[in-house]
This record gives C-alpha cells, sequence and structure tokens, in this order.
C-alpha cells in the first residue's frame, strides 16, 4: 500500500453503537457454558481441599470414599504423582528466579488454605461431594508465615523450606542504568519537596460470576477440554507440554465464557486434576467448583505493598521517582503472577515528566492463595501510587491537584514521547480530557460546596478525587516479551473464510468472555469487505477451528488482534481483485473496491460484489491462468508497540464523619481510547471497569486470619458491590487516535479499573483533609474511615 | 455445593410437624422459608438427619387482627408481611424493618418467624420484635404456650423454641399513638446490619412522653437501651442536642461482637449514632 | 425420594428427587432448563432467579439455589427460558437488556433479567434509586449495573406504554442511530426452543 492510499472502503459499521449478536442467547437462557456440557457416562468430580494454611500431610486415606454409594474411584496426590506434572510458571522474571513445583494435587505438604489434596470421582456431584468427607488426612501443622515483611525477615518460618527463603525474585529497573532518564539519587539532591508514602494494594479476588468449570472428553481420538478459561490457545499448549500429550492430541474448546478480569488467565490445578482423571478413568469427567472454593482455591490479586519517594521543585516540577514494592506471590507462583508488579513498572511514572525513576520490587511467598493477574494487573497499583502521592504533593505545595498534574503532564504536541521508564507513549491530549472532565463535573461549583461544608462543619464532608491515567494495552511486542523473560509471544492472528454464498467466517485466537468480539469484529469485517454485519460469523475459543492464536486479557484483542483482522481483510480484497477484474475483462490495476463492490476505474456502474468473487472461486470455472481459487486469507501481526489510551476520572464523594460511610455522589470518566469500533461496548467497559476500581477504593478485601483461615471465603463476606451501592458514572470520552493502528483504537478493558481507585480515594481524603486525615488503607469502609478521623483528632471528635 | 442427604417430610398439621420433630430426634431441624438453612446445608455446616418442612401448615400463614394486637403466622413470608395493609397500619415498626431484610428474592421465600426462631443477633426483626414487646406462640407434645419476646431470644441463634417444637405465631400489640423508625447500618445494601436501632416513641406536646429502643447486633440477643429510654422522657422532639445527649448511652450494657464486618468498638460508637438518628426519624 | 410436580414454562414434569436436590439443579440436570445458572453458595448472587408461585399462587423471584426441589412441589415455575411471549418475540424486560447493553459476559443475566421482571410487577413506574435497591440481591461483575439500570427503566417505560401488559413491543431507534438501523433482535433468531411448549 502507498501512502496516497487510503483504507479503501467507506466505514459505516465502525463507530456505531450495533446492539450485540451474542445477546440473542444470552437474554433467552441459550447460553451454552461448560457446566452444561452433559457427556454419556460423565463422572462428576469433587476436590478435597486443605483446611490448614500450612502442614505435612502424615497420611492421607481416600480408601473410605470408596465405599460409598455412587463413588467410582478416588486419588490423592501421590496415586497421581507421575502422570498429574507441575503447573508452570511462564513468567520467570529474573533469572535466578526461586519457582517452586506447585502440583496440582499436594503430595507431602500443604501450604495455603484450599490447596487441592485429593479428588473422587462418582456419578453424581452429590456422591461426589459426600465422598470428600469420607477421606481421612492426617495433617501436622507447621509453621505459617503471612506477612510480606515478616515473611523476609531474617530467620522467618519458610513457606518452602528446601528454598531455604521465602523471597522469590528481586527485580530492578533504573532509568540512569537503562540510559532512559537520570539517575533517583541526582534528583533527590535537587529536590526542595519530598513526599514519602507507603500504600498497600489489599489482596482482591476476580470474583468472575461464572465459577469455574471444566470438562475433559478422553473418548475419541483427542483428549477434548471444555473449559471456563480466557486462555483455550495457551491452554492446549500448557496441558500438552505439562502432561507429554502430543498437542495434536488435545482439543481445548472455550464456550461461552462468563467473565474472567484475569482470573481465568491460568492454567489451573482442577483442569489438570480433570484431566488425570479422565485419562485415567477413561470416562469423561466434570468440575465445577463451588463459589466458597472459589474464592479461595482460584488465583487473587493484588497484595502489594508499595514505598514511595516522589521528589519535586518547589514550583511543583516533579523530578524523581523512587519505587520499591514487595509484592505476595502467595504460596505458589501463578502462570504470569511474578510478570504482574513488572507490568506496572513501565507505568508509575504515569503520564509525568520525570527525570529520574527507579523500581524495585521483591517477589516473596506467603501461605496463601497465589496471586496472579487481576483487570489491570500491575497497573492499577502503580496508578494507585502515583496519582495518590500526586495528590499529596499538590497540598504539600499547597497547589490545586489539577494544576500541579498540568504543569507535570506530557502535553499534546510532545508526542511520540519517550519515557523515563523506557516506553514510547503514542498520543493523547491530557488538556483535552481533563478540561471535559472538569466541565462535566462541575469542578469549580462542587469546590465551592466543599468550603460552604468545611465553613459549616458539616457532619457530612465532601472531597473531590482526581486521577488522570495512562496504561499500556496491546500486550505485547513479542521481542519485548522475550526481553522481559516473558515464556510466549504477543502477537495475534485472524483469519477470513469467505463462504460461496458471500457470507464470511471469521476465525480470531482472541477469546472474548463478554467483551462482545463477535459484534465488533462483524462491524470491522463488514465495513472492511462490504458484506453485511449479519453475514459475519466470528468464530473462538475453540481449537479445532481457531488452532491459533493468544487469546484474551491485557486490552490486547481489538489492539493487537484488530490489527490482524484487518490485514486480514485487505488480504481477501487483493485476492478477490483479479477475480473481479477478470469477471469485469479489465486489468486488475484498474479495478478499485469500495462500498463494497469492485468497479472498473471511472466506471460508477456494475461492477462486482465481494460475494460475486467468492462464488466465482467456488465454481473456479472461469479464474484467471495461475489464481488460486480462494478468497480465504489468515493473517499474523506482531504489534511494534504498546497503545497507551489516557483520561481523567474525577469522583466527588460525601463522607458521614460521623459513621464514616462514603457515598459517591458525582463520578465522571473521560477516556482517550483512540478511535472506537463500538461505543456501546466501549461504555459498557468503562462502566464495568470503573466499579471495580470503586470496589478495590470502597468494599473489596480478601482477609486472612491469623491461622491463614481466608475468612472472606463467600460472597457474604467478600463484598461485591451490588447496584445499590454504586452511583451512576457520567462517561465521554476524548480521541487521539492511535498511530500504528490501521484503525486507529487503543484499548479499553482495563482503563476503568486502573483510573478509578484512586479517583475515589483521593476523593475520601480530600474530604477529610481538614481533620487531618491524609491517608486511609483501602478497602475505606466505614469503620476504616471513621477510626482515620478518630485518629487524626486524637479521638476527640 | 450440595447438602449432605437428609430425609425430608412436609406435615399439613401443626401436631404432625411436632410429631415429626419428636420421631426425628435431636438431627431433626425445622425448615421454614430455608433462607438461612438452606445455604448452611449446601455449605455442609449443618448436617440434620430430617427436615421438617412447614411451608405446608396453612394455619402458620396469614395476617389477623385480634383487638389490641395483630397476629402473624410464622410461615408468613416477608414479603406478605410487608403486602399486607393491617401491619403497614398498625405496626409500621415491623413494615419498616422487614423492607430491609436481606433482598427481594429471599424475602418472597423467608418468614417472620423463621427470622425470629433463627434468633441471629444480626437480625432485623428480633430488635423489633423486643421493642414491640411481641408474644410468641410456640407448639409442642405438651400443647401450646407463650413467650415473650424479651424472654425469647435466649443466646447467639438460640430462642426459646425446643428441638422438639414449632414457632406458631407472634402476637404484636398496636401501640396507638406511637410512632416507629427501623434504622439499619450495613456495610453493603446486600449485608446484615451492622447496628440498627428499633425505635418508638409516644410524643405529648412536642415531648418524647415515653420510648421504646431495643438494638440489632449489639450482644448475642436483642436488648433494650433502656439508659436512652429513661434519658429520653421529657426531652422535646425537635431538640437534637437533647435527644443525641440520651442516646449517647445507647452502646451502655451492651456487648458487640468483634468480627470481620466490625469491631466492638466501632459498633459501640455507630449505635450511639444509629439511635440518634432512629429517635429523631420517629419522633418527627 | 420424594415425589414431586412442578410446572415450568408451561409444563408439567413429575419426578422422583432426592429430599437434598436444590429447585435449581433440578431444573437444570433433571428438567434440561439449562439457562438458570448458580454463581455462589450463600444465596448473594442472585444468577439462579426464577419466578415461583407462592402460597396464593402469584409468581414472585425466587432464588432457586435456596429452595429445595421437594418445596416447589405443586409450584409453577417460569425460567428465562419461558419468558419469551407469543412468537419467539421478546418479553420486554430482555429487549431493553439487549437495547441497552445491560450485559457483557451475560452469566448473571438470566437472574438479572428475572429479578427484574419481578420488581416491575411491583413496580411499575421504579426511580433509578429504587431499580438499584431492587436488584440488590444480584451481582453483576461485568456492567457495573448502569446500563442495567437504564435497561429497566426502558422496560418500565415499555409495558406501561402496552397498558400494563408485559408484551413486547416494536423497536424503537433512536435519534442518532438512524445512520445504523438496528431494529433489535430479529425475531428468527431467537431459537424456537425458547417458546413455552404447551402442556402436552
Amino acid at each position: 500500500m502507498t501512502v496516497t492510499e487510503e483504507a479503501p472502503t467507506v466505514a459505516t459499521e465502525v463507530g456505531a453503537p450495533r446492539r450485540r449478536k451474542e445477546d440473542a442467547r444470552l437474554i433467552t437462557g441459550r447460553t451454552l457454558w461448560t457446566e452444561n456440557v452433559v457427556l454419556p457416562g460423565m463422572l462428576h468430580l469433587a476436590i478435597l481441599r486443605s483446611p490448614m494454611a500450612h502442614a505435612r500431610i502424615a497420611s492421607i486415606d481416600v480408601a473410605p470414599a470408596l465405599d460409598l454409594p455412587g463413588v467410582v474411584a478416588a486419588f490423592a496426590g501421590s496415586d497421581v504423582a507421575d502422570v498429574q506434572g507441575t503447573l508452570p510458571c511462564a513468567w520467570p522474571v529474573t533469572a535466578d528466579i526461586v519457582a517452586p513445583d506447585h502440583l496440582p494435587l499436594a503430595i507431602d505438604e500443604v501450604r495455603y488454605m484450599g490447596e487441592a489434596v485429593a479428588v473422587v470421582a462418582a456419578r453424581s456431584r452429590g456422591a461426589a461431594l459426600d465422598g470428600l468427607a469420607a477421606i481421612e488426612v492426617d495433617y501436622e501443622p507447621l509453621p505459617i508465615v503471612l506477612d510480606m515483611e515478616a515473611a523476609l525477615a531474617e530467620g522467618a518460618d519458610l513457606v518452602h523450606a528446601d528454598k531455604g527463603t521465602n523471597r522469590s525474585y528481586d527485580w530492578v529497573f533504573d532509568s540512569a542504568e537503562a540510559g532512559a532518564g537520570g539517575a533517583v539519587d541526582a534528583a533527590r539532591d535537587e529536590a526542595e519537596v519530598t513526599i514519602k508514602r507507603r500504600y498497600v494494594q489489599q489482596r482482591l479476588i476476580p470474583a468472575f460470576i461464572e465459577p469455574r468449570s471444566v470438562v475433559v472428553d478422553p473418548s475419541g481420538d483427542q483428549y477434548t477440554i471444555w473449559s471456563a478459561t480466557q486462555i483455550p490457545h495457551i491452554l492446549r499448549f500448557l496441558i500438552s507440554a505439562v502432561t507429554a500429550t502430543p498437542e495434536h492430541k488435545v482439543r481445548v474448546i472455550a464456550p461461552d465464557v462468563g467473565g474472567g478480569f484475569g482470573g481465568k488467565l491460568q492454567l489451573t490445578a482442577e483442569e489438570l486434576i480433570a484431566f488425570v482423571a479422565a485419562k485415567r478413568l477413561g470416562k469423561p469427567v466434570k468440575y465445577t467448583e463451588s463459589r466458597s472454593e472459589s474464592l479461595v482455591a482460584a488465583h487473587h490479586g493484588r497484595d502489594v505493598i508499595q514505598d514511595i519517594e516522589l521528589t519535586a521543585k518547589r514550583d511543583g516540577t516533579v523530578l524523581g521517582l523512587h519505587v520499591k514494592l514487595i509484592a505476595n506471590m502467595g504460596a505458589y507462583l501463578g502462570l504470569v503472577g511474578p510478570g504482574v508488579p513488572i507490568l506496572g513498572a513501565f507505568m508509575y511514572n504515569a503520564i509525568y515528566k520525570f527525570k529520574a525513576y527507579r523500581f524495585e520490587c521483591t517477589g516473596v511467598f506467603t501461605n496463601t492463595t497465589f496471586t496472579d493477574a487481576y483487570r489491570g494487573a500491575g497497573r492499577p497499583e502503580a496508578t494507585y501510587a502515583i496519582e495518590r502521592s500526586m495528590d499529596e504533593l499538590a497540598v504539600e505545595l499547597g497547589l490545586d491537584p489539577i494544576e500541579l498534574r498540568r504543569r507535570n503532564w506530557i502535553k499534546a504536541d510532545e508526542f511520540p514521547f519517550s519515557t523515563v521508564s523506557g516506553l514510547q507513549y503514542d498520543s493523547g491530549d491530557y488538556d483535552a480530557a481533563t478540561d471535559k472532565a472538569l466541565g462535566l463535573l462541575g469542578y469549580d461549583e462542587l469546590r465551592r460546596e466543599q468550603e460552604r461544608r468545611r465553613a459549616s462543619n458539616d457532619p457530612v464532608q465532601l472531597g473531590i478525587g482526581v486521577s488522570t491515567y495512562t496504561e499500556m494495552c496491546g500486550l505485547a511486542p513479542s521481542r519485548l516479551l522475550g526481553a522481559l523473560r516473558y515464556g510466549a509471544g504477543g502477537w495475534e492472528t485472524a483469519s477470513i473464510r469467505m463462504l460461496p454464498t458471500g457470507k464470511v467466517e471469521v476465525v480470531t485466537g482472541t477469546s472474548p468472555h463478554g467483551q462482545g468480539h463477535e459484534t465488533a469484529w462483524s462491524q470491522i469485517v463488514a465495513d472492511q469487505l462490504g458484506v453485511a454485519f449479519d453475514d459475519v460469523e466470528v468464530l473462538h475459543g475453540d481449537t479445532r477451528s481457531s488452532y491459533k492464536g493468544l487469546d484474551t486479557y491485557g486490552s490486547r484483542s481489538l489492539a493487537v488482534g484488530g490489527i490482524a483482522l484487518y490485514n486480514a481483510c485487505q488480504k481477501v480484497i487483493e485476492k478477490a481483485k483479479p477475480v473481479a477484474a477478470h469477471m469485469l475483462e479489465c486489468d486488475p490495476a484498474d479495478v478499485e473496491f469500495a462500498e463494497g463492490r469492485f468497479r472498473v476505474r471511472g466506471n460508477p456502474d456494475g461492477g462486482k460484489t465481494m460475494a460475486d468473487c467468492a462464488l466465482a472461486v467456488f465454481a473456479a470455472h472461469d479464474l484467471p491462468d495461475g489464481i488460486e481459487p480462494t478468497l480465504d486469507a489468515d493473517a499474523i501481526y506482531d504489534p511494534v508497540n504498546f497503545s497507551f489510551p489516557h483520561g481523567t476520572h474525577l469522583c466527588a464523594a460525601e463522607v458521614d464523619t460521623e459513621t464514616g460511610r462514603v457515598t459517591i455522589r458525582k463520578y465522571v470518566a473521560v477516556d482517550d481510547v483512540g478511535k472506537v469500533v463500538n461505543p456501546l461496548i466501549v461504555e459498557g467497559q468503562v462502566h464495568g471497569g470503573v466499579v471495580q476500581g470503586i470496589a478495590q477504593a470502597l468494599f473489596e478485601h480478601a482477609v486472612y486470619d491469623a491461622d491463614g483461615n481466608l475468612v472472606s471465603g463467600t460472597f457474604v463476606d467478600y463484598t461485591l458491590p451490588t447496584a445499590a451501592d454504586l452511583p451512576d458514572i457520567v462517561t465521554d470520552r476524548t480521541e487521539s487516535p492511535a498511530p500504528g493502528h490501521p484503525l486507529g483504537t487503543k484499548g479499553v478493558g482495563e482503563a476503568g479499573t486502573i483510573a478509578s481507585t484512586p479517583a475515589v480515594v483521593n476523593a475520601v481524603v480530600d474530604a477529610l483533609r481538614p481533620l487531618g486525615v491524609n491517608d486511609i488503607a483501602m478497602p475505606c469502609t466505614p469503620e476504616r474511615v471513621w477510626r482515620a478521623i478518630q485518629d487524626a483528632s486524637g479521638g476527640a471528635a | 455445593m450440595i447438602p449432605a442427604p437428609f430425609e425430608y417430610t412436609a406435615p399439613s398439621s401443626v401436631d404432625d410437624a411436632v410429631g415429626a420433630l419428636r420421631e426425628g430426634g435431636e438431627d431433626a431441624k425445622v425448615l421454614a422459608g430455608g433462607q438461612s438453612l438452606i445455604p448452611l446445608l449446601r455449605l455442609r455446616f449443618a448436617g440434620p438427619s430430617v427436615l421438617v418442612d412447614l411451608g405446608r401448615i396453612d394455619e402458620l400463614r396469614g395476617v389477623r387482627d385480634d383487638g389490641d394486637a395483630l397476629v402473624i403466622g410464622a410461615m408468613t413470608t416477608h414479603s406478605a408481611v410487608l403486602r399486607d395493609p393491617l401491619v403497614r397500619d398498625h405496626a409500621p415498626l415491623i413494615s419498616a424493618a422487614t423492607a430491609t431484610v436481606a433482598d427481594r428474592q429471599v424475602r418472597h421465600r423467608g418468614t417472620f418467624g423463621g427470622s425470629l426462631a433463627h434468633a441471629d443477633p444480626a437480625g432485623d426483626l428480633p430488635a423489633v420484635a423486643v421493642a414491640l414487646d411481641a408474644t410468641m406462640e410456640i407448639a409442642g407434645a405438651g400443647g401450646r404456650r407463650t413467650v415473650p419476646a424479651a424472654e425469647f431470644f435466649v443466646d447467639y441463634l438460640e430462642s426459646a423454641v425446643g428441638p422438639d417444637e414449632v414457632l406458631v405465631s407472634v402476637r404484636v400489640p398496636k401501640w396507638p399513638g406511637w410512632s416507629a423508625h427501623y434504622e439499619k447500618f450495613n456495610r453493603m445494601a446486600q449485608g446484615w446490619a451492622l447496628v440498627g436501632v428499633a425505635a418508638l416513641v409516644r410524643r405529648d406536646n412536642g415531648s418524647i412522653a415515653e420510648a421504646r429502643l431495643a438494638l440489632t447486633n449489639m450482644g448475642p440477643t436483642p436488648v433494650r437501651a433502656s439508659a436512652v429510654e429513661s434519658a429520653l422522657t421529657g426531652v422535646a422532639a425537635s431538640d437534637a442536642a437533647a435527644v443525641a445527649a440520651a442516646t449517647a448511652r445507647a452502646g451502655e450494657g451492651t456487648r458487640p461482637s468483634d468480627d470481620l464486618s466490625a469491631s466492638a468498638d466501632y459498633r459501640r460508637h455507630l449505635v450511639t449514632v444509629i439511635a440518634r438518628r432512629a429517635v429523631l426519624a420517629a419522633a418527627s | 425420594m420424594t415425589r414431586i410436580s412442578v410446572t415450568v414454562d408451561g409444563v408439567r414434569y413429575d419426578d422422583d428427587v432426592e429430599p437434598r436436590t436444590l429447585l435449581v439443579h433440578h431444573l437444570r440436570e433433571q428438567l434440561g432448563k439449562v439457562g438458570t445458572v448458580v454463581g455462589c453458595d450463600t444465596s448473594s448472587c442472585g444468577a439462579c432467579t426464577v419466578l415461583m408461585s407462592d402460597a396464593d399462587g402469584k409468581q414472585v423471584a425466587v432464588k432457586s439455589c435456596a429452595v429445595l426441589a421437594a418445596q416447589a412441589d405443586g409450584r409453577e415455575i417460569t425460567t428465562i427460558e419461558g419468558l419469551s411471549g407469543p412468537g419467539n418475540t421478546l418479553h420486554p424486560v430482555q429487549k431493553a437488556f439487549h437495547e441497552r447493553h445491560a450485559l457483557q459476559c451475560g452469566f448473571c443475566t438470566p437472574g438479572m433479567i428475572m429479578a427484574s421482571v419481578d420488581l416491575l410487577e411491583e413496580n411499575p413506574d421504579p426511580t433509578d434509586a429504587e431499580i438499584r435497591e431492587g436488584l440488590e440481591g444480584n451481582l453483576c461483575r461485568c456492567t457495573g449495573y448502569q446500563n442495567i439500570v437504564r435497561a429497566v427503566r426502558e422496560a418500565a417505560d415499555a409495558i406501561r406504554a402496552a397498558g400494563g401488559v408485559a408484551a413486547p413491543a416494536e423497536p424503537t431507534v433512536e435519534a442518532g442511530e438512524l445512520q445504523t438501523p438496528d431494529s433489535g433482535l430479529p425475531a428468527q433468531r431467537v431459537p424456537d426452543e425458547a417458546v413455552p411448549v404447551p402442556a402436552p
């Protein structure tokens, strides 16, 4: 393509608020969840889990379970030791990382409450559960370590005694060493103001609403695995590798999947246990977790301690940023768990022009459920730390928090911008997004109301919180992932199959679980190929039809997969051109494709559609010499850079100082995610993301007691917010197209979650500043807020 | 999760239910609306041998006017209570508290008597029953007996209903001339009360002549805030400061729990705020 | 085993069930009504919500994971699969969920829709706050609830406009969307099985 040629078709579908194709089955109850799969002779699995956080398994006897009606088999870890493999960590972030074996069924020792120790297969789900109660396990308690800093201390009890340490890895980025900026020591010398803060990202649970479920069918020539997973392609590869099963003998199907948020980005113990059980029994098996199992056994997220040192001049110019993290890995390393803080490492400098930056991270083992990706994965933590710190700096300098940010952020005419963490930001306009957000919130009026409430000593105080965020989407350039020691690439695929009747099948390597790819991909293809939206079928999540792909996480599907899809469409057009030219009896060079028709240049009449060409190659009766009779095309795209959406979120919160209750009065989200394919879907992603971030700020916390029991182990105690706990969210957009993307799109899956948490906490703290409060640990529950007020006022309030 | 196996019977009379409970022995358990019990069965925190379902006994359902009191059948669902005009007119405190119980779906199945007999200190209705001085009618092998609300709640999750007894109905005095309010503070919309206050107030010439307050979740059983009640006597209903001074004593003599939802300290503070709001709302 | 008879989506079924069988498992595993799903074990999430007749015969929303199948003996039940009207048309609440993009992964959706139907039955013209409170028994992790609230409001308007009857209404095209006329969900896209089959 030469620079003078524009995209060849007129865009009509892209940008339109298309109602989703997916909805038809979802609103009528005709969905195929993994749990709906029933096969002849299928056995049900139930998994016995450790009630202790750390213990030696002195003995385990599964035999009594076999006496119960309906129980077919029961295995402990030692029964399957030679075949169960070990759960892999695909992101060993350093060469000397301590990465202990992670067995699907524990054998000699359990290291967190909820770890699987035995499995029962039975003819009904009830019988399998009854079998669990009959298994006899003798646990000998071992010392537990829960606190991250205690785990790192000299002489600490060890999660893995054979490793001799609870330290998994130390990972450092230094802008001076990397050649991306100066040294933090020099910045400190130049500084007139230093802000030092410790922030704690509490442990969260992704809490997708569909519990994880897996069915394994060993009959036929392949193992067929249905799983509620975000990563069917990666799963196939990993199952094959871990169990030494030839990859072509494994088929993975992710049918309709009920949410993931990173929580289903995992090869799970349960998947391997089901695989091993099906293989051994020669029968199809199904395992579906209960919610209380899910909360303790599916991986957790966040759980990071952040020590921040931000240096600046009195005029507000930021200089250096020094970040020290301790990240709780839990008892083992998850699939990409060690890399989660590293994903955040590049975002602490956010939208600001720091001179110097240093990031140090230590991964530590504790006797808790292992942690891994949860929506945003590292970036919400980074954004929280910097956005909270910028508010603290603004207070220190007596500046409006917006004004301080303005003085430091990258200006619209400075893109592409090379940051102190070594990334190149593609595009953006932070002034535009912020100005729009301020207008929508009514910032100045709310500041006046805040003054009035402060002056009258109103028991209900008002606070305004700011979060100007950016994030990196479109994971990821494969070469960069390699440099970061990640175990896979970051490309994505798309295939177009032109059916003889002109209908189109699109095969994508992404694996949607709520994101609406069937709709958005159809919109893109409809525009590019000039076919009707309804004539496009998007196939995904079955390695038989979509054998290749890297799945859906990290706001990558449209940012990376969308380019593959666009490129595949262009290939189809190029293939169809000579066919059309032949039918039009002209030279292919004289054919142009626009508005769904191939026409002879300069002749607006007649022409041939893509369907005409598809039929012509199907018949193949009269094609030009040497033409392969197909229009089908594949494309794989490996990104050369991330994309960098950004935005400004503002939160006005009322704080009842008598009870500590926080009520969000108004929330404004102005996001710039580049060009938008479907504004309905984008808005929905923002809504959901913002609410998950609000939930971290105010509601959710995975809490362990001193014995290592997860006490927030049901939905009664792990409190997801309901509709009644949440505000309306005002959304709007600005648009800085992604320069590297033919459609100009960036990515939106995580933006809301990344932005909203600091906006809310900044608002709560802002409301209480006059009372002497300058931080509240998340979640800002009524009690914690009330206590912060008490502590600040010496208990006099 | 699926419950452990149990036997099930659904008798059609109170006598048959009592008989089934006696026959079932100590592992027999009454199933009312099941909204607390069935989740416990699913988590296998409870494992009764026999469930005696009261859902087929017509006598246990409905609200009737009995002169100076209402009689509410134990198996009347929360939503039936909410819809009932007699309750709305004569026991608005019950309507107000019932509207805050759990969520719509649970209110459609959960029952008035079940909530009382379950005796969960975080439940909203026990404190209401205490404030209203309700009387519980209990059927057992030896016939029927009545227990006043003040004696009905024995301990944490323990009521006066014996293992082979059935709560039949609750007699609720009408309290004409009194106004009422139930103030609940929960962390999440769906959640249990951290603290709740059931307030009944009789006004006379703009002053509080008498007040009755009962507290939710300030101990293993609902408790009357007697110190507040006496302190409120004679206070001008519109005098927020005087009401606050009286309700500041709401935590006296309470034994709130320390748990994941809230500390005892916080509950003791919170109850003073919630009591003030309840009284001011009831008295306005 | 206990013998029970339930009428589900217009069809009567007589079965022997284990007393411990939950209604939701009876619906899913015995009757094949897999549109209703299980999301938790503490009746917190509401994903399993169906309509079931109460003692007075009125169908109200219940969490079918907190009801024993035995307790449902003699009752009438409507699931998400029985909500569509004659001619494969969508119930106004289903249609509004589609129009307002009130679902993403869709796992909570059957329960959310059934709870909304129940709410609108009692309160045909709810405020946003009443909608939010009315749906406090249902968890959604994807949408942040905002579009659900919009959808329920829109469904309420549609039902009231139809004279209080929850009859499928004509789709509307809003201003600004005329360039991409999207007439909602074509009726033929709703599978036949979604329509209640008359009792034999």
